[in-house]
């Protein structure tokens, strides 16, 4: 089926629908190709959307009764965790509640309904189906893609790459290098049914109110991860993520590791007792401003995950995809506008990234990926001497209080050293800064 | 602790009858020491034979994260997508 279409995107995932939503009501004949049985079917997230981008392209969705959400999330807890302790920190707050401001929702329910909104505004969405190369003409330009259907060639005269992380199609087409192990890490994470009233009880939240827990230290054998345990409606969230290079010299595997976290005394009492539902891997672009490609070129433009766009700390991966996909939208229906799908044209869009938070924030962030990578105490040292330093205040053992202030300077500047303490919080503030 | 099997039996497959997965060269895992390919696969695709004196790909509880295809230290696996519509098919994500 040799079509032409004005527009193909690759992936329906946060980014390449928001790019249809927008393309299709301007009214671009939009395609969506998704390898997937349904859009969602092969995407997977830690676990929560924010609100304010999505509302950019519907409006007040949260009151739609048939939007999947969750949890409302109003307690947002961060977590610096050892192998035996937790120390926390957290916000909660009404004000999150109405309207709210990052919701829990499962990314197969979510990107199922998200796709049909497209659909509603006339976006073609093609199912089973796998894009295998990218079509071009003698100058270069992007004409069209390769589907693994019989006579697949599809050609358009834009195409939009929203298709993922690990992207075989595009390092085999060129467009973008391939990943290194030290740019992504590796997660996983169980589903776990308690019930809802269960949930509700166990996190000790309002009803249709959620918590979120970030919790970064030491994985078992001194892995340095980050950890999370997400409240959906009636299910858990739990996942470990760590640096594919660190799981490549780990001694230990995914699923054993998972299992060993969820023994944890902060996690355990949680989903204890509760039956996991599904279990999922996936990678997370944790590489940073300096690991991004080319977001535009001759006929097409990159968006999400597959640009690496990715904010660690605030747990901005779809909201950065969503952002992209809807400025690639934009771009798209400017290009029509002019008729000029140049590479020059298209710049266009590099230039709203670069005016947005998008690129402001990953910008920002630019060093922090090294940060964590380069020094190992922030996920083992540190949560342990934080952890001692607790046990030390908090145990009445007849030791007078400055006999244990004492002890706990002592611990730190045999652990860490206090002029590394200094150095790493002046590196980390340079960071994030 | 629960195995590997019983995690990926909560998962949904849509197993394809062609593997999507292969070694390139066989040769190469024989001299590979560590065989990081069977710790860091969260499906536990990778399993060496030390009968056969092979790796043996379990291609079916494949989750499709990619890891092997930049993990594997001499990138001696050969990746694709399995097929239009195969492979794991997410209920939650």
């Amino acid at each position: 089926m040799e079509e032409t279409f004005d527009l193909i995107i690759v992936g329906a995932g946060p980014a390449g629908i928001s790019a249809a939503i927008v393309a299709a009501r301007a009214g671009l004949k939009t395609i969506v190709f998704e390898r997937g049985e349904f859009p969602g079917s092969k995407n997977v997230f830690g676990g929560v959307v924010y609100v304010n981008e999505i509302a950019k392209l519907i409006p007040e969705f949260w009151k739609d009764k048939t939007a999947p959400i969750e949890r409302i999330i109003t307690d947002s807890r961060i977590v610096f965790a050892n192998d035996h302790g937790a120390l926390q920190v957290g916000y909660k707050t009404d004000r999150f509640a109405d309207p709210p401001n990052v919701v829990s929702v499962h990314r197969a329910k979510w990107d199922r309904w998200y796709a049909k909104k497209a659909q509603e505004v006339g976006a073609l969405i093609v199912t089973n189906t796998v894009v295998e190369d990218v079509l071009r003409d003698q100058t270069g330009k992007v004409i069209g893609v390769r589907t693994g259907r019989p006579d697949g060639d599809v050609l358009a005269k834009l195409t939009i790459f929203c298709d993922g992380v690990q992207s075989p199609l595009l390092v085999r087409a060129g467009i973008r290098k391939e990943v290194l192990p030290e740019h992504v890490a590796l997660s996983v994470k169980e589903t776990i049914l308690l019930g809802e009233e269960e949930v509700t009880k166990r996190f000790g939240t309002k009803p249709g109110e959620g918590v979120t827990f970030e919790i970064l230290g030491s994985l078992a054998d001194k892995m340095d991860g980050v950890s999370i345990m997400y409240t959906n409606r009636e299910t858990v969230s739990i996942g470990i993520g760590a640096n594919l290079r660190q799981w490549m010299d780990s001694k230990v595997t995914p699923y054993d590791m998972i299992d060993k976290y969820k023994e944890h005394p902060l996690i355990k009492p949680f989903v204890e007792g509760g039956q996991t539902k599904e279990y999922v891997a996936h990678w997370l672009p944790e590489g940073g401003y300096d690991t991004m490609p080319k977001i535009y070129g001759n006929g097409y433009m990159l968006a999400g995950d597959t640009s690496m766009l990715f904010n660690a700390l605030h747990r901005e991966g779809t909201n950065l995809a969503q952002a992209t996909g809807r400025m690639a939208g934009e771009t798209a229906v400017a290009a029509f506008k002019y008729n000029d799908m140049s590479e020059e044209f298209l710049k266009m869009y590099d230039n709203l990234t670069k005016a947005s938070f998008v690129m402001k924030d990953m910008k920002k962030y630019r060093g922090f990926g090294h940060l964590l990578f380069d020094n190992k105490m922030i996920f083992s040292t540190l949560p342990e001497a934080v952890g001692d330093m607790c046990e030390e205040m908090l145990a009445v053992d007849g030791k007078s209080k400055k006999e244990k202030q004492k002890i706990i300077v002592r611990n730190i500047r045999k652990k860490v050293g206090l002029l590394k303490l200094l150095g790493l919080a002046w590196r980390g503030w340079r960071a994030v800064r | 602790m629960s195995k590997i099997e019983d995690k990926l039996y909560t998962t949904r497959f849509k197993v394809d009858k062609f593997t999507h997965l292969k070694i390139a060269d066989g040769s190469i895992c024989l001299k590979c020491e560590a065989k990081p390919c069977t710790i860091f696969c969260p499906a536990a695709v990778y399993v060496w034979d030390e009968e056969e004196n092979h790796i043996r790909i379990v291609y079916e509880g494949c989750l499709e994260c990619g890891s092997c295809r930049i993990g594997c230290p001499y990138t001696n696996i050969t990746w694709n997508f399995p097929r239009g519509g195969f492979g794991v098919q997410y209920k939650y994500g």
